[in-house]
């Protein structure tokens, strides 16, 4: 087959047909795939609700509501019950003070404030270093952990600062915005008193 | 040359990492554990055979002034297709390779595949040489990673080889991405010329 001319219209309707063609097909793997991607998003959320507030047997997803913090982020907070008893809520936080960019965390609280556990859903931290915030605050019997404590009487920040946490080694900017994120969550949950 | 010989040279001879030295944004961002080169030599291996193919079927019928956009627009369209396909199937891969996969589309082993051989050559040898030099691209990739992933925190594929408090910081971060990368490109000369 000889080779098509560089003429305007060979051009134009060669680049014409490919990208209609590439258009389409990816319109068609855009739909075939937006469920599934939907499904690990949603998958992947209620783990880490599981993991912040186990116990529950309500559908938190379902009962969703949102709080803005005085930051101006707009935080889910997702109700876990069970039968007719508030176990905790899980809030999806974040924090833009990341040592590289967004740190978005899901933290849960008891009715009372205090923390049962966290699980970090999406950071850009530097890998090895404050991508240990995932294991770092919860190592128990030390000045890392964050679990149990009620940020309304311990001080929510790093040991540097005064606060009563150790800072991961090496990462206290990744740090601090860890600790800020949980204290938006706590801060907001609580400017609400705590309803539902 | 034969298409055996099309095949293995994108391992050795014609390594686009180790001796072409192409592509190296994702050659030295991603590559902190051997899963994660794995991962990226593995999703632009498919894009790599897949343009390769697309490019060599309609290389005629394209017009010679405005190939280089049209193959970007093939290329582009299946990086889309592989960061859909990932983020639906591979939710944890996607994450942690996350902003390198639509830089696959500005890779200049896949754009320089598609203007040096496809261009040029049949379906059929278009297809193995984006097979063999994907996945040299691949093996590289996932050397480096294990290198680094070794050295910096004592693991192999997650593997706890030594514990991880002993291993050099370094390595996972940037500059360690570069010492790696210069030792084994050292190396696999020294091979090559053995």
């Amino acid at each position: 087959m000889a080779k098509t001319e560089s003429t305007l219209v060979n051009m134009v309707l060669a680049l014409l047909i490919i990208t209609a063609v590439a258009g389409g097909t990816l319109g068609m793997v855009y739909k075939v795939t937006k469920e599934p991607i939907a499904a690990a998003k949603l998958a992947k959320q209620q783990k880490a609700i599981l993991e912040v507030v186990p116990g529950f047997d309500n559908s938190p997803t379902d009962e969703v509501y949102e709080l803005t913090s005085q930051e101006g982020y707009v935080l889910k907070v997702f109700p876990c019950k069970k039968g007719e008893e508030l176990l905790g809520v899980a809030i999806s936080t974040k924090t833009d003070k990341g040592f590289s960019g967004e740190i978005k965390v899901m933290v849960g609280l008891k009715p009372d404030g205090s923390i049962i556990n966290y699980s970090i859903l999406e950071h850009k931290e530097t890998p090895g270093l404050g991508s240990k915030m995932q294991d770092w605050f919860r190592v128990e019997g030390s000045k890392q952990t964050i679990l149990g404590m009620d940020p309304a009487t311990a001080k929510m920040t790093v040991s540097k600062d005064g606060g009563d946490i150790d800072a991961i080694t090496a990462a206290t900017i990744s740090s601090r915005a860890f600790l800020d994120a949980i204290t938006i969550a706590y801060n907001t949950y609580k400017k609400e008193g705590g309803k539902k | 040359m034969n298409q055996l010989q099309n095949f293995t040279k994108g391992f050795f001879k014609e390594n686009a990492v180790f001796t072409l030295l192409l592509g190296m944004c994702p050659t030295l961002g991603v590559t902190s554990s051997a899963i994660n080169g794995l991962g990226m030599g593995l999703a632009t291996t498919f894009v790599l055979i897949m343009s390769n193919i697309v490019v060599s079927l309609v290389k005629d019928l394209i017009p010679d002034k405005v190939r280089i956009p049209a193959f970007i627009v093939i290329i582009a369209s299946f990086v889309t297709v592989v960061e859909l396909l990932m983020q639906a199937y591979l939710p944890a891969l996607f994450e942690s390779l996350g902003l390198f996969i639509p830089l696959i589309v500005v890779n200049c082993v896949v754009l320089g595949r598609a203007e040096a051989f496809a261009s040029k050559n049949n379906f059929v040898s278009s297809l193995i040489d984006g097979a063999g030099m994907g996945l040299g691209f691949a093996m590289a990739l996932t050397m480096l990673g294990a290198v680094r992933e070794f050295f910096g925190s004592g693991k192999m594929f997650d593997m706890v080889i030594f514990p991880e408090q002993y291993g050099m910081l370094v390595f996972v971060l940037a500059p360690g991405a570069f010492i790696a990368l210069g030792y084994l490109i050292a190396l696999i000369d020294k091979l090559k010329k053995a």
